[in-house]
């Protein structure tokens, strides 16, 4: 083999490099948080509430995550699987390799301006309805490396996030109680305000 | 356990083949110029006896005044190790030989190098960017980097 089959191409390298330098530049404010529906307690409370109450049910009872676990609060993450505390409980033991079986991002650790268009693409692969959930300091602000030339200060720059679960790692027991957050979060949805 | 061999004896061994090479040395390594810098590392790779035939690190540190640039040397062979260091001075467009075509572990090292503190490294067969993105201005580690 040459030794320069082994290598990407230049112009590779540059597409990248635009590609993100344009997230950076489309991303210096943070997306807010999608629960302006919460407060909207009448529209919800008219029509299709039995519908509503099974679709929500479903929906909570069986969130499927995708991965996206970059760094350290992955092992939180995985302890939470593993059978000690037992995601499965909540009916979520399947953890995708493909987003396109996911409906809920758990973003385990710091993300870098590298691999945030990853991290994006991975999010818009995933189908509707999806959630995210914050994990950890670095998920929520940047965590120490907010200020670092290289860190996303927060995944709310890129995504939407439903749910912030602090700490450096959270405990498992922290991100179970985040869980039960979105599941509530979830359960007041309705047919009638989705998708404005 | 792998012995650390002296600065100071390689040293003298090495002003014998490359006079004037050695900037200085210590018991615990060798500055040499950057000039004979792969000479040196080619010696110190093939000489029977030596025979660094493993790249442990290469590291750089900012001086201000100059970088200085590290190379942790090992001999699977004999079990032993050297560090090795050389000084770049002027900020703007540092360069040093390459050391690749005697270690190909230098690769991602040099570039990340590279990208860090905008050291050049002549003969490279792929110095691009590794950990930044092409087109990040500066160089990160540099201590006047902000």
């Amino acid at each position: 083999m040459e030794i320069g089959d082994v290598y990407s191409s230049r112009q590779l390298d540059e597409a990248e490099g635009e590609q993100i330098e344009s997230l950076k530049a489309r991303s210096q404010q943070p997306i807010p948080d999608p629960d302006e529906w919460l407060e909207q307690e009448l529209e919800r409370n008219i029509l299709v509430t039995s519908v509503d109450a099974i679709l929500n049910w479903s929906r909570r009872s069986s969130l499927w995550p995708a991965i996206c676990f970059p760094a350290c609060c992955a092992f939180e993450l995985i302890a939470t699987a593993a059978s000690r505390f037992d995601i499965s409980r909540f009916g979520m033991e399947v953890i995708r390799a493909s987003p396109r079986q996911g409906d809920l991002m758990i973003t385990a650790g710091t993300l870098t301006w590298k691999m945030a268009p990853q991290v994006k693409r991975i999010y818009d692969q995933m189908p509707e309805p999806k959630w995210v959930i914050a994990m950890g300091a670095c998920a929520i602000s940047g965590g120490i490396f907010a200020s670092s030339y290289s860190v996303v200060p927060g995944y709310n720059r890129i995504i939407p996030v439903d749910v912030y679960v602090p700490g450096c790692p959270p405990r498992p027991e922290a991100l179970l109680y985040g869980i039960r957050m979105l599941q509530q979060k979830i359960s007041k949805m309705s047919l009638v305000t989705e998708g404005r | 356990m792998t012995v650390a061999l002296s600065g100071e004896e390689i040293a003298s061994q090495i002003e014998e083949n490359f006079p004037g090479s050695i900037v200085e040395s210590s018991p615990k390594s060798i500055v040499v110029n950057k000039e004979s810098l792969f000479a040196v590392a080619s010696y110190l790779k093939t000489t029977p006896g030596l025979d660094f035939d493993y790249l442990t690190a290469i590291t750089a540190v900012d001086y201000y005044d100059y970088f200085e640039v590290i190379y942790q040397l090992t001999s699977l062979q004999h079990n032993h190790s050297l560090v090795v260091k050389t000084r770049c001075y002027g900020r703007d467009n540092p360069t040093l030989p390459s050391v690749v075509s005697l270690w190909r572990g230098a690769d991602f090292q040099e570039r990340e190098i590279y990208d860090l503190f905008g050291i050049s490294f002549d003969g490279h067969p792929n110095l691009k960017c590794i950990f930044l993105w092409e087109g990040f201005q500066g160089h990160p580690l540099r201590k006047d980097y902000l």
